[in-house]
C-alpha cells in the first residue's frame, strides 16, 4: 500500500518532470490533498452529526459477554476458514491430477467438474447444500467453499504443471522417469513453488467467501456483528459494529494478501524456480480456457 | 421441467434482474476502476496514495461485509435510496478495486519507449496517452477485465440474499409453493451458466479481434 513516488521508474505517461512541472504537480498534490482531507471531514461529520459516537452506542463493546459473542464469531470465521482450505487444497490436487490425466474420460470428467463449478456463483452451491440437501450451516458453508475454490485450485495448479519449462519434464523422462515420478519429483515441485502466491491469493478469496455463512445463518463473524447491532438496549449501535468488525476482517485479508505478495517476492528471487514463471498474488482467473500466467505485472510498488 | 414451464415469469424477473445488476455494476466499476487506475498511476502523490488505499481496502474486504455495510449502514446516515440502487453501488465500488489493478498493469505494460517516442515527435500528454498508451494498454487488459466481470455477474447473487430480485432469490419463492427444489436450483445454475458463458464469449471474441497475439 506504500504509495513511494516512481520518480527513477517513469512509466510511458511521463517524462522526469522539470522544475515547473514539479512545482505544478506539488500545486495538485496540495489541491487534492485539500479535497480528500474535506472528504474525511465531511464522513466524521456525518458520524457525529447522527449520533455514532455516544455513549451508549459504544458500551456493548466494554461487556464480557459481547466480547465472548465476537471472539466466538471470529473463532468460527476461522474455524471455517482452515476447513475450507485444507479441503479445497485437496480437492483441487485431485481434480488437476484428473485434468493432467493420460486417459481421456478422466481428463474430460475433471474438465466438465472444473468448469461448472467455477462458472457457478459460490453461494448457489452453498445455498443449495443448504437448502436441498438439508445440511447444518458449517458444512454448507465448507461444501460450497470447497466445491469453487478446489475448481479454481486445480486450474492453478495445471497451469503452473503446464508452464515448468518443456526442457524439465523432457530430461526426466530421457532419465527413465514414469509418469508419476516425473509429475512428483520434478514437475509439480517446481509448480507448486511458482503457484504459491496465486495459491496463497486463492485462500483470500475463501477467507473473504466465509462471510457467505452469514446468509444461511451460520454462526460466524459478521453474525454476532448483527446480532450486537440490533440490540434495542444500545439503540441499535450499527455503525460502530461495523467499525469495529470491518478492520479486523480486513484487517486478516490484507495480512494473508501481503504475505502472498511477499511469497512471490520471494519465490522469483529463488533459484529453485528458475524453469518456471512465478505468478503474480493474484487469485485465478475465471475465464474458461485459462490464461496462462504472463510475465508478473507488477513492476512498481504494491 | 413442469418448474420451468410453470414459472418462466419468476426465472424470467430473476434472470432480468441479474443481468440488469450486472450491466449497471459492471458500467460502475469500470468507469470508477477508470478513475482510480488514472489516480493510481498519476504524478501526483496523495492521488496516488487515495487509489492504493482504495484498491488494497476494497480488494480485502468480504463482499458479504459490503453489502452488509452498504445496504443497511447508509440508510442510518438518512440516505434512502432502493435496495437495487444500494446492491450496484456495493457491487461496482468491489469490483471497481479490481478492474483499477487490471488496468494499471495494462498501462505498465507498454513499453517506456513508446511514451518517450511519442513525446520525441512532439505529441501533447493527451495525444500520448489517447494514440499511443491507451491502445496498446487495451489489447493487454481484454482478459482480466472479463474475468473480473464474470466474477462481478456471480458475486451478484449476494444481492438476492439482502432482498434484491435476482436469479438465486427465485429459489424461495419456488420452495415456498412446494416446487422440487433440486429442479429449482437446477434451473438457477443454467441462467447463472448463461450469464457467465456470454460473458466470456463477448470477451473471448475481444480477445481475439484486438488482444495481444500470445
Amino acid at each position: 500500500m506504500t504509495a513511494t513516488a516512481p520518480a527513477d521508474e517513469a512509466t510511458a505517461l511521463y517524462d522526469i518532470p522539470g522544475p515547473r512541472t514539479r512545482r505544478r504537480h506539488r500545486l495538485y498534490g496540495v489541491l487534492s490533498t485539500a479535497v480528500l482531507l474535506g472528504l474525511l471531514a465531511w464522513i466524521l461529520y456525518l458520524l457525529f452529526d447522527t449520533d455514532q459516537f455516544t455513549h451508549t452506542k459504544w458500551t456493548p463493546f466494554q461487556y464480557e459477554g459481547i466480547q465472548e459473542l465476537l471472539l466466538r464469531g471470529l473463532g468460527n470465521t476461522l474455524k471455517a476458514f482452515a476447513v475450507a482450505a485444507v479441503l479445497s487444497l485437496a480437492l483441487g490436487a485431485l481434480l488437476a491430477t484428473g485434468r493432467l490425466s493420460d486417459h481421456r474420460p478422466v481428463r474430460w470428467l475433471a474438465a466438465l467438474f472444473v468448469e461448472f463449478f467455477r462458472a457457478m456463483p459460490v453461494l448457489v452451491m452453498i445455498f443449495f447444500v443448504f437448502v436441498a440437501l438439508k445440511v447444518q450451516p458449517l458444512p454448507a458453508l465448507v461444501a460450497g467453499l470447497t466445491l469453487y475454490n478446489g475448481s479454481v485450485l486445480a486450474e492453478v495448479f495445471r497451469s503452473g504443471v503446464n508452464s515448468v519449462e518443456r526442457g524439465q519434464r523432457e530430461a526426466a523422462y530421457a532419465l527413465g522417469m514414469r509418469k508419476t515420478q516425473v509429475m512428483s519429483y520434478v514437475l509439480v515441485p517446481q509448480a507448486v513453488r511458482a503457484m504459491l502466491p496465486a495459491i496463497i491469493s486463492q485462500l483470500v478469496v475463501a477467507l473473504k467467501d466465509t462471510s457467505l455463512g452469514y446468509l444461511i445463518t451460520y454462526e460466524e463473524f459478521l453474525h454476532a456483528g448483527k446480532l450486537i447491532a440490533s440490540n434495542l438496549d444500545y439503540d441499535l449501535p450499527f455503525i460502530p459494529v461495523v467499525m469495529v468488525i470491518s478492520p479486523i476482517y480486513i484487517g486478516m485479508c490484507m495480512l494473508l494478501s501481503w504475505f502472498a505478495y511477499w511469497v512471490s517476492k520471494r519465490q522469483r528471487r529463488s533459484p529453485k524456480t528458475e524453469a518456471v514463471d512465478v505468478a503474480p498474488a493474484e487469485p485465478g482467473t475465471l475465464l474458461p480456457g485459462g490464461y496462462p500466467p504472463g510475465p508478473p505485472p507488477h513492476r512498481g510498488a504494491q | 421441467m413442469d418448474v420451468l414451464t410453470d414459472n418462466f415469469s419468476t426465472y424470467g424477473e430473476g434472470f432480468l434482474g441479474t443481468v440488469e445488476l450486472t450491466v449497471f455494476a459492471s458500467l460502475l466499476a469500470l468507469a470508477l476502476g477508470f478513475v482510480m487506475a488514472s489516480f493510481r498511476v498519476a504524478p501526483v502523490g496523495s492521488l496516488r496514495a487515495f487509489g492504493a488505499a482504495w484498491v488494497a481496502v476494497l480488494r480485502n474486504t468480504p463482499l458479504t461485509l459490503l453489502f452488509f455495510a452498504v445496504l443497511l449502514g447508509l440508510p442510518r446516515f438518512g440516505l434512502v435510496l432502493p435496495f437495487k440502487v444500494f446492491a450496484v453501488l456495493a457491487l461496482g465500488c468491489y469490483t471497481s478495486a479490481f478492474i483499477c489493478e487490471a488496468l494499471r498493469s495494462g498501462i505498465n505494460t507498454v513499453p517506456k519507449g513508446q511514451g518517450e517516442a511519442a513525446r520525441s515527435l512532439g505529441m501533447t500528454f493527451g495525444q500520448t496517452l489517447s494514440q499511443v498508451v491507451l491502445p496498446q494498454a487495451f489489447r493487454s487488459v481484454i482478459p482480466p477485465v472479463g474475468s473480473t466481470l464474470i466474477a462481478l455477474a456471480k458475486n451478484s447473487a449476494i444481492a438476492g440474499a439482502f432482498s434484491v430480485t435476482e436469479l438465486l432469490g427465485t429459489y424461495k419463492t419456488l420452495s415456498e409453493l412446494g416446487y422440487d427444489i433440486i429442479w429449482t436450483f437446477l434451473w438457477i445454475a443454467l441462467g447463472y451458466l448463461i450469464i457467465t458463458l456470454t460473458i466470456s464469449a463477448v470477451f473471448t471474441v475481444l480477445e481475439k479481434r484486438w488482444g495481444v497475439a500470445r
